[in-house]
């Protein structure tokens, strides 16, 4: 076979976006002046995936969640309380954390899915509100509002520190995440949950239990964000309540809707510009926050869809 | 025996009987068309067939199964398939995609397979593209396979709902309006692809405004006005029935009009 033709084939994989990207993330370090930088990059990997679970929710499904970050709750205080009052290794916490996330999500998922539209919106806000006041109050675990110190991650003798040894662990965790994600698109479960935010009732008159498929889609968007929370804890060493506040869970959602509903790459490029705008915009001093909710504005209006399908059609490339 | 009967259904909103007590038996293989003027309950009671609806008395069977009060997606596994007058299009998935998810039922689910993507939902999902790629063929939409099915023509959805539930191999299916707001050259098309799917043996139970085509491809004719069965039988019966020329056209131009319904 001649190497354009292997090309275009690679060219047309499903997961050829992640081998672009897989080739940007080891080159981007040689533009890194310090630490910092690395400490940021690690961080938008770490709300990649959040963005990623809450995508295949939003984007695919159509079903809105805005409780999202009680699930890195979870996952947060899951590998801090875990090592520190129960005596579990820390990589044993974050998968249990993870299990009691999807667990939670099956068992609240199924009266709230019932509910659609604005009426789903607020279960889950109230969800969400709910976990954020249990890790508040229950101080004795959770050392209330001040929060607690997590234990480090330590990989057989390898102690996990640095902010470089963060980037490579997260840049390789969020290439699986996504790359589980694109998976799905073109599977029966995509193609049903795809279906679903167009007809329910369509879906379901062609045998699609569209119940059963949506506490599934829920489950999974559960684990993801239990996961970043996991990682945002063990990299901070340190957690408080505040990781599954509301306005996380609102800045969760801005990052799938900024990026792009549906588009698995969106949800980086959502997750890039809420984690490196604030950073980079200091300069504002107390109008940050301004300049920031004018910036999403303006993408919104502009790039109605999100960034990355809209620079997609302009481009004509048709999946992202 | 009767693939599809319906035994003294019922079914009110508010204070208006939309359905009242119909009954009827649909044999095997046939095409089996309801007709009646507006309003006379013929959404409605495809709505309880399949199971859109619950009737407030009566009850469906399905190849001699009761099936009332099943689910959508249940009588969709025992091979009850529909379309919609009001097109239920996957507006963001591709016309193939669309036909794709009417494979639904045919295909093995997993999600922790479906993540990984495993080799075998890889195999599955040329055998599925195939099947779907045949139906869409059948109603002549080969063509736009790879189209977003939002970016279709009217006509074009029409047919890609049928190519849709003709995917899912149902034995029965149930066809609301499909010729609605068709050009008479789609509507002979779709002529062609409902004498097609009869032909293979697929019980088809239609629901149309367009006298022509019922008169053309029906092997039965179930005459609905008010919610209650007013005539039924062959095409020439329903035809010539006084009852049925009266409900359509009103008593004063019946004789006049009498060849127009045909």
């Amino acid at each position: 076979m001649s190497v354009p033709v292997l090309f275009g084939r690679l060219r047309r994989h499903r997961l050829f976006p992640l081998i672009l990207l897989a080739a940007m993330i080891v080159l981007l370090p040689l533009l890194f002046p310090s630490a910092y930088y690395y400490r940021v990059a690690a961080l938008v990997f770490i709300f990649a995936i959040a963005a990623i679970g809450l995508n295949l929710l939003m984007g695919f499904a159509g079903q809105v969640s805005l409780g999202h970050a009680g699930f890195m709750g979870v996952g947060a205080y899951a590998v801090a309380i875990g090592p520190t009052h129960l005596g579990i290794p820390p990589l044993v916490s974050f998968v249990l954390g993870a299990m009691l996330s999807g667990l939670v999500a099956f068992v609240v998922g199924r009266p709230i899915l019932r509910l659609r539209g604005h009426y789903l919106a607020v279960a889950t806000l109230g969800f969400g509100v709910l976990l954020a006041i249990v890790f508040t109050n229950e101080a004795a675990w959770t050392g209330g509002p001040d929060g607690m110190t997590v234990p480090r991650l330590t990989l057989l003798a390898w102690s996990l520190r640095s902010a470089d040894a963060w980037y490579w662990v997260l840049a390789v965790s969020f290439l699986v995440s996504a790359a589980l994600a694109l998976n799905l698109i073109d599977s029966p479960t995509g193609r049903a949950l795809r279906a679903i935010h167009d007809s329910e009732i369509a879906a379901r008159v062609l045998g699609i239990d569209v119940a059963q498929k949506k506490l599934m889609i829920f489950v999974v968007s559960a684990v993801y964000a239990s996961i970043a929370g996991s990682y945002l804890a063990l990299m901070n060493g340190y957690i408080t309540p505040d990781v599954s506040d509301f306005l996380r869970s609102m800045e969760l959602v801005a990052m799938v809707a900024l990026g792009g509903m549906g588009s698995v790459i969106g949800s980086l490029v959502g997750s890039a510009v809420l984690v490196i705008l604030p950073q980079s915009l200091t300069f504002f001093h107390d109008y940050e926050q301004v300049v920031l909710g004018l910036v999403v504005m303006g993408v919104m209006i502009f790039l109605r869809g999100g960034i990355v399908p809209s620079l997609a059609a302009a481009l004509g490339v048709r999946r992202t | 025996m009767s693939v599809l009967s319906a035994e003294h259904l019922s079914m009110a909103f508010g204070g208006v009987r939309a359905v009242d007590g119909v009954s009827f038996d649909v044999a095997p293989g046939i095409v089996f068309s309801i007709i009646g003027p507006n309003g006379a309950g013929k959404t409605t009671l495809f709505n309880l067939i399949s199971g859109l609806c619950l009737p407030d008395a009566g009850r469906v069977r399905l190849c001699g199964e009761d099936v009332t009060a099943l689910a959508p997606e249940q009588l969709a596994r025992r091979g009850l398939s529909r379309t919609f007058q009001n097109l239920q299009i996957f507006s963001h998935l591709t016309a193939i995609e669309n036909v794709m998810v009417g494979r639904h039922r045919h295909e093995a689910t997993g999600i922790v397979a479906d993540l990984l993507h495993l080799p075998a939902v890889g195999r599955q999902n040329r055998r599925t593209r195939q099947a779907a790629a045949e139906a869409l063929a059948r109603v002549g939409l080969q063509d736009m396979a790879e189209r977003p099915a939002g970016s279709l023509a009217y006509g074009d959805l029409k047919r890609l709902e049928i190519a849709r539930s003709l995917a899912s191999e149902p034995t029965v299916l149930l066809l609301d309006e499909p010729a609605a707001g068709c050009n008479p050259v789609e509507t002979a098309e779709i002529e062609d692809i409902i004498r097609g799917i009869a032909g293979d043996g697929v019980t088809i139970v239609l629901v149309e405004h367009d006298m022509r085509l019922v008169m053309n491809v029906s092997d039965h004719i179930h005459v609905l006005a008010n919610g209650r069965t007013l005539a039924e039988g062959t095409a020439a019966e329903v035809r010539s029935n006084p009852a049925v020329i009266e409900a359509y056209l009103g008593v004063r131009n019946a004789r006049e009009d009498a060849g127009a319904v045909g």
